[in-house]
């Protein structure tokens, strides 16, 4: 995009880069908030046909579609209370550490092919890093709300969070491996073409591993069946119990944030990010060199099938949690402890010895891209160029690795 | 970062000075800013919780100055595991340190003196040593080539892709971090498993109350010594008590 403004458009250097990072960052917060409002929406929907009822019908005409404008509309003009002996700085600075760090993981995420905030070789890395902040927030929020029941959700969050980065972490770990780069984009396009190229189906390993992986997710931002930090019927709605009004939906919104980012992050890791189920964009006879809508259009296939699945992954979410009840505590720490580390662990080992053993898959030559090729491969005209080093260093990962 | 086409346009012309700007130095500047501030304010600071956010404002700012000097994976790396322990240390802070809300913790004026006597000692030191390398005080040289992590990577297990010796086929060299890595680990799951022995739940041999309690009491009694033991579990779970 700085190209595109330098060269094309003729602006200045920092005029460019200026603009390049203020549309990134409103397109990035639009994605926050807009999917906020619209996965509110679908959860009224989705729990209320679970529990057998209508959920929203009236605002905004059909389906009540307009249903979370309005509560937006009252959360802003609800009265912003602060208990009396509450700290004042921590109580007023907490929601927006939590926003904080939902929105800052988003720009390492990739949409479609080269359609992410800021390309990081360690994308996958930074995205973890930075989702793991969220819950420092929610540890602020639970202390400067001068409540116990906020305390003890906080503490319960923090306990758990940092229990659950160890399975998530070697969960991710797979993939990363698989696919020889930490690059987000690299690994999505390591599983172009048809759904059985998905690391997913990779081999039984990965398979077993995305499903943790789904497990340590949901855990990770606190959804039901393990959201012991809100817990309504032990500890009144735990952290943000003693908040209100427009503080009260930032922590919303940063809920719904990184939910929709693990989902993201999961269909990028194991279910081919942009590239399809079916390779529609192939079969039509698209590629980056045909004519000047082509890239586009295939960008904007990538961008819908992306969210697409993001969206399912957040939808099967609120299934989970309106299916089932809350675990306890001990029964939140046996679950990570007990099953999901040592069966990520062993997982974990399983793929790699695949890879050492069958590097080519069951049926060799079934098409999977890319087998010998790694980082840098994708250099192209859309990409960054590709340095000469980087060039040499794929060589010899290529040789090295198995 | 710098400008590559001439000012083309009317816009960038009337604000010629921001061009002039060095934008990476400004950024340099303000994460360094942020970072030494932050960490001013947590030895200023009086309460555990404000210390650890300042201090966790610091190591970000740190991060920042390592991502915006190209290197990420080492800007990640301070996000995961700095960041990621202060939260711990925090969980920790709260716990040992909270007999009422927001203790305060205030030193002495001597200490506060003697602290910022070793800490301007130190400072010193350190600006002096900096300064005394001569490769210091040159303007960087230019490019950087494309920041990847798989030369880490390579590395670690013995293959430097950077320094091949002359002569030799690459992947022959193994001067790794592989075993210094693998020493390391077993020496922190040592220290793990002590942690684990140390927190361990003493268990006594005697029977469970709500057993007792269900031998001799009424059932609403049963059901609430077995509310206030799953309590008491959960509590366990968080402090590290014996139930």
């Amino acid at each position: 995009m700085v190209d595109f403004l330098t060269s094309t458009i003729g602006l200045s250097g920092w005029l460019a880069w200026t603009l390049a990072a203020t549309v990134s960052a409103v397109l990035i917060l639009n994605v926050i908030a807009g999917g906020a409002l619209v996965f509110i929406w679908a959860e009224r929907k989705v729990s209320a046909r679970i529990q057998d009822r209508l959920g929203p019908t009236r605002t905004g005409g059909r389906f009540g579609w307009l249903q979370s404008l309005a509560d937006g509309i009252k959360l802003l003009a609800k009265e912003d209370l602060m208990p009396e002996g509450a700290d004042g700085m921590l109580f007023r600075l907490a929601p927006y550490v939590s926003f904080c760090a939902s929105f800052c993981a988003f720009i390492a995420l990739p949409f479609a092919f080269d359609v992410v905030g800021q390309r990081l070789n360690v994308a996958v890395f930074f995205v973890v890093a930075v989702l793991g902040l969220e819950v420092f927030g929610v540890i602020l929020a639970g202390y400067a709300s001068a409540s116990k029941w906020s305390l003890f959700g906080a503490m319960r969050e923090a306990a758990q969070v940092v229990s659950y980065e160890v399975p998530l972490g070697m969960c991710v770990v797979v993939p990363v491996m698989l696919a020889g780069s930490m690059d987000m984009v690299t690994i999505a396009e390591k599983q172009a073409g048809w759904f059985w190229n998905w690391y997913v189906f990779h081999d039984p390993f990965t398979f077993v591993i995305f499903w943790v992986y789904v497990t340590c997710a949901v855990a990770s931002v606190n959804r039901a069946p393990f959201d012991l930090a809100e817990a309504e019927s032990e500890l009144v709605a735990g952290f943000h119990t003693e908040y209100s009004g427009l503080r009260w939906s930032y922590f919303f919104m940063a809920e719904y944030g990184s939910m929709f980012l693990v989902s993201a992050m999961a269909a990028v890791l194991f279910l081919g990010g942009w590239n399809g189920p079916i390779p529609v964009a192939t079969l039509l006879g698209f590629s980056e060199g045909t004519g000047d809508t082509a890239p586009y259009l295939i960008r904007l296939l990538g961008l819908a099938n992306l969210v697409g699945k993001a969206s399912l992954g957040v939808i099967i979410m609120m299934w989970i949690r309106w299916t089932l009840p809350r675990l306890r505590i001990d029964q939140v720490m046996t679950t990570c402890l007990k099953y999901c580390t040592p069966i990520a662990a062993v997982m974990f080992a399983g793929a790699m010895l695949w890879q050492i053993g069958l590097p080519g898959g069951l049926i060799p030559g079934a098409g999977r891209p890319g087998g010998e090729i790694r980082e840098g491969w994708l250099e192209g005209p859309g990409g960054r160029a590709a340095a000469p080093p980087a060039a040499d260093e794929s060589r010899d990962v290529a040789r090295v690795a198995p | 970062m710098t400008p590559t086409i001439p000012m083309a346009d009317l816009v960038a012309g009337g604000l010629l000075p921001l061009a002039a700007i060095n934008f990476h130095t400004l950024f340099f500047l303000l994460f360094a800013a942020i970072a030494c501030g932050a960490a001013v304010a947590v030895v200023a600071a009086d309460n555990v919780v404000r210390m650890a956010l300042f201090l966790v404002l610091s190591l970000a700012a740190t991060a920042g100055l390592f991502f915006l000097a190209g290197a990420e994976f080492v800007g990640a790396m301070q996000l995961m595991i700095y960041v990621g322990g202060t939260l711990v240390l925090l969980v920790f802070g709260v716990m040992l340190t909270a007999q009422a809300p927001f203790v305060t913790m205030k030193s002495a004026g001597g200490d506060r003196l003697l602290a910022g006597f070793v800490g301007v000692a130190l400072l010193a030191m350190l600006v002096l040593a900096g300064l005394s390398v001569p490769a210091w005080r040159q303007p960087a040289s230019g490019t950087v080539p494309e920041p990847t992590a798989t030369p880490l990577g390579m590395a670690l297990v013995g293959v430097r892709v950077d320094q091949p010796p002359a002569g030799q086929p690459v992947d022959a060299v193994r001067s790794g971090y592989l075993l210094p890595f693998e020493i390391v680990s077993v020496h922190l799951l040592v220290v793990l498993v002590g942690a684990a022995y140390l927190a361990r739940a003493k268990r006594r041999k005697t029977p469970r109350a709500i057993e007792v309690a269900a031998s001799v009491e009424p059932p609403e009694a049963v059901a609430e010594h077995a509310a206030i033991g799953r309590t008491r579990a959960a509590a366990s779970v968080l402090t590290g008590e014996p139930s």
